[in-house]
């Protein structure tokens, strides 16, 4: 259980909880997006680095090789690349018509321009 | 035979619609479509449900892989329930959508609504079916991403936020989600639920198990509006199109509950994991704030549909306290309470959809005497009101007879007595809408509108109807959740 040979993993979580913190502690809108995109990284990470082992091959049966990594998490974590690149465009976007509806991308002032509409009287 | 295949038609014909949709642009072909397509999502559901119950759980091999090697269809009673409610919900909700859609989007974005509203169709389903654990989080995001744009197509800018809002906590829960999965697949080596189940009786090393399921836990939680990880729900439905407000209220928190029974009982029901971990008595405790809380917020809303929403954060509370109590009466409750809940207030929001439609506002204060001008939807209101409430006779009662049993069965009586007291704080403000309707005088400032048009009425109607039909007629969401249920307990080993 040495440092060294899990250091897949304090990276993976170091990466995770940096993400998630800059999601929480970020007023800016594509700030968050930014920390979003580390979040599911790290998770990327946590999938792939146990599924390669040094020294094996892809897995495909041949003279000479005997240790395979598993491919499945790779093939996995694909799928969550393009899930994850959907997301971030799609926030993007959003983030886009925030600017074109508030002028701005800071939520504090966004907050503040909710607040300043509900104490208005109805129209 | 078609009925073979029924189980992947159930998906593949709403997400082969959504890109057609797309092709076709005009507005009128793409909302027939979508009609045509959720309607025959209702009737492949209802064929799924008469199937499990005739011959046992399903499973389709996608691409002929069989299981655990491939990606594994699997209904169950309990899935056919669940795919009946969103289904069901998905197909009344289209008619709806024709008046209420044009009415509150440019005539040129219409189609791409309808693509969307396929997509979480498509998503949610999936989520139901599928027996494999990353299927699943690939048909949650599928969900999700279109939930948020279906969100931000509401009319007020604050709808984008909300959007935003719920983009963020969505993708933090799917993630949440996925690292969940991923140590479970450094345990087992496997995908796939049932495979998944038998090994994790074999693992020995249990502290990445407990992560998992904390992760999955908090993940899912996310997506169903576990209190205290409910704050995007409330703005989502505020602002959302009110069609939207009604679909997504009634299916997808319930979808991601469905979820989590999948996991509680299905995955880890074989690991002792369940009983050495508190995880019942911590979500007895949150849903038990949640419903006294989120009741008494809701109290205090002006705002009809924001009112409507901390309700739905209340009533998920019942869903998680059924489940906590983790004994049969308890989740009966639960899982009938999906579905008694999803038509109680997919009613209230279609109902609320026609107010906001013909008098511009859902603003209680706004609203004083709009009984005289629109008599059946304040009436139908009503009704739905009386089967949130839990009045014998509706389907809401059903809910919390068996939970209020299922207390007592446990021998905690004042769980029993929550139940009762946060169903008055209900009558509380079911009540406020009653004043503000029948009682207050139409004043200048009221609204000159009368009723909406038959293809808001109808569905709207039906679905209240719904309300009270299986506040009587109980065979399919007690009976068939009864089986469901022993069958879900039998796995469990408990």
């Amino acid at each position: 259980m040495s440092f060294a040979g899990h250091y897949a993993y304090a990276i993976t979580i170091f990466l995770m909880v940096a993400g998630l913190y800059i999601v929480i502690a970020r007023g800016n809108l594509i700030k968050k997006l930014v920390g979003l995109g580390i979040f599911q990284t790290s998770v990327y990470l946590l999938y792939v680095a146990p599924g390669k082992l040094i020294g094996g091959t892809a897995p495909i049966l041949a003279p000479g090789y005997a240790v395979y990594s598993n491919p499945l998490p790779h093939v996995l974590i694909l799928t969550a690349i393009v899930v994850g690149v959907a997301t971030l465009a799609l926030g993007l976007a959003i983030v886009v018509r925030i600017r074109e509806a508030y002028d701005t991308i800071e939520e504090d002032e966004i907050l503040a321009a909710d607040r300043a509409e509900d104490a208005r009287p109805q129209a | 035979m078609t009925t073979e295949h029924l189980p992947v038609l159930q998906v593949v014909v709403p997400l082969m619609s959504a890109p057609l949709i797309v092709l076709v642009r005009r507005h009128g072909a793409a909302w027939a479509i979508a009609t045509v397509v959720s309607w025959a999502a209702f009737a492949m559901a209802v064929g799924i449900a008469i199937e499990v119950a005739q011959s046992g759980p399903l499973s389709y091999a996608i691409g002929s892989w069989p299981p655990p090697w491939g990606i594994e269809y699997r209904a169950d009673a309990l899935t056919a329930f669940v795919l009946v409610l969103v289904s069901f919900v998905g197909a009344v909700a289209m008619p709806y959508a024709k008046v209420s859609i044009a009415a509150e989007l440019p005539e040129e974005q219409e189609y791409l609504f309808y693509a969307m509203y396929c997509l979480c169709l498509t998503g949610l389903l999936g989520i139901t079916i599928t027996g494999d654990v990353f299927n699943l989080f690939v048909f949650m995001e599928i969900s999700s991403l279109s939930s948020y744009v279906l969100i931000a197509l509401g009319r007020r800018r604050r709808a984008l936020q909300a959007a935003y809002q719920y983009l963020v906590m969505g993708t933090i829960g799917a993630t949440f989600y996925v690292i969940g999965v991923g140590l479970l697949y450094l345990m087992t080596g496997t995908l796939n639920m049932a495979d998944m189940a038998v090994r994790l009786g074999e693992v020995t090393e249990v502290r990445p198990l407990i992560a998992a399921l904390a992760f999955i836990t908090v993940g899912v939680g996310l997506k169903l509006a576990l209190f205290p990880l409910h704050q995007w729900l409330p703005d989502a439905y505020t602002f959302a199109p009110s069609v939207v407000t009604a679909f997504l209220a009634a299916t997808a928190t319930k979808v991601a509950v469905y979820v989590l029974i999948r996991f509680y009982f299905t995955v880890f029901g074989a690991t002792p994991l369940m009983s050495e971990v508190p995880v019942n008595e911590v979500l007895m405790v949150l849903s038990v704030i949640a419903i006294v809380s989120m009741s008494l917020v809701a109290l205090f809303q002006d705002d009809l549909k924001r009112m409507l929403a901390y309700s739905s954060v209340a009533q998920i509370g019942y869903i998680m306290l059924g489940l906590s109590l983790a004994n049969p009466s308890g989740l009966t409750a639960a899982v009938a309470h999906l579905f008694n809940h999803g038509i109680t207030k997919g009613a209230l929001f279609l109902l609320v959809g026609i107010l906001a439609l013909r008098c511009g506002t859902t603003r209680l204060s706004d609203l004083s005497g709009i009984a005289s001008r629109m008599p059946l939807t304040a009436f139908g209101v009503v009704l739905a009101g009386l089967s949130l409430i839990g009045v014998p006779g509706t389907a809401g009662f059903i809910t919390k007879w068996y939970l209020v049993r299922a207390s007592l069965e446990q021998g905690s009586w004042w769980l029993a007595v929550v139940v009762v007291a946060s169903s008055l704080i209900a009558v509380g403000y079911v009540w406020r809408f009653v004043e503000a309707a029948y009682l207050g005088a139409p004043g200048p400032d009221t609204p000159r509108a009368g009723e909406a048009p038959l293809w808001m009425m109808v569905p709207a109607g039906l679905l209240v109807v719904a309300c009270l039909y299986f506040g009587i007629e109980t065979s399919f969401n007690v009976g068939y959740v009864t089986e469901a249920v022993a069958s879900l307990m039998r796995k469990g080993g408990g």
